[in-house]
């Protein structure tokens, strides 16, 4: 958006970027937010994790072993790649993010900063 | 439920996809086995020559629990998936909770030469994928004129 000679409506994304939505699921506890997400077919080494200010973009490729020559007739997952950003809010640590890949789940720990753990306030008696 | 798909597209494709499986199921009798698509695990079908290829999108199971089984042209997939939600004395809060849990169980119906006796399934990076080779007779030959 830097660039203002183009005045042209953004172009759609290509289709090799069009991406699947994967499926999360979001839990909070008092030590953080745990997340799991399902990315079937998505090899270890084709995963990408980002955090980049406040967004965590999760993003896998999808690499099926298919034989030669096959041809797909029916297909739920059409795309070869999964997408998915969340905003993360600054009581959250970015830089303490730890990730579990296994078996196509992506289970994400992102741990609250030291100073907003819950803290029981003592109510003084006047 | 019926509608929901697994992983969800853009707002464009979804609506795209609507009016294909309304076309879909005003056009032609559906299956006796209900809707085609939807459901847990997603699955893609892929042919060959020589073999029929079944993918199962069934990330986070056990693949010694998985069920699959081969009776009379019909690929049973079966299994159950567990839930990650915390138990309800927790101090926790859910947000989102969308991934798939508990029993499942998919149908896939096979081609007249599916060979039965030729199956093997394998599991990596949460997919299922069955194999099923075809039998030789039903193979195209090419035909020499003398």
């Amino acid at each position: 958006m830097s660039d203002n000679t183009n005045v042209t409506r953004k172009p759609e994304a290509p289709a090799s970027e069009m991406a699947l939505l994967p499926p999360v699921d979001v839990i909070e506890d008092a030590g953080g937010i745990t997340l799991y997400a399902d990315l079937p077919g998505v090899p270890k080494d084709k995963l990408t994790l980002q955090v980049e200010g406040d967004t965590l973009t999760i993003e896998g490729e999808i690499s099926l072993a298919a034989p030669e020559g096959m041809e797909s007739s029916h297909a739920e997952v059409n795309l070869p790649r999964y997408r998915r950003a969340f905003t993360l809010s600054k009581e959250l640590d970015a830089n303490k993010v730890s990730a579990e890949f296994n078996q196509g789940v992506l289970k994400l720990r992102i741990p609250k900063a030291e100073h907003a753990q819950p803290r029981r306030i003592e109510i003084a008696v006047m | 439920m019926l509608y929901r798909s697994v992983f969800p597209r853009d707002l464009l494709s979804e609506l795209d996809r609507l009016q294909r499986e309304m076309q879909q199921s005003y056009e032609f009798s559906p299956s006796i086995r209900g809707l085609a698509r939807g459901g847990f695990p997603a699955i893609n079908v892929g042919n060959t020559p020589h073999s029929i290829e079944i993918y199962a999108f069934a990330p986070g199971i056990d693949p010694a629990t998985i069920d699959v089984q081969l009776e009379k042209g019909v690929l049973t997939i079966a299994g159950e998936r567990a839930s990650v939600m915390p138990p309800k004395e927790a101090n926790a809060t859910v947000h989102i909770d969308e991934r798939f849990s508990g029993r499942f169980r998919r149908v896939v119906t096979l081609p007249d030469d599916a060979d039965p006796n030729a199956v093997s399934a394998k599991y990596r990076d949460g997919v299922l994928h069955v194999s099923v080779q075809r039998r030789q007779a039903a193979q195209p030959r090419r035909i020499s004129i003398e």
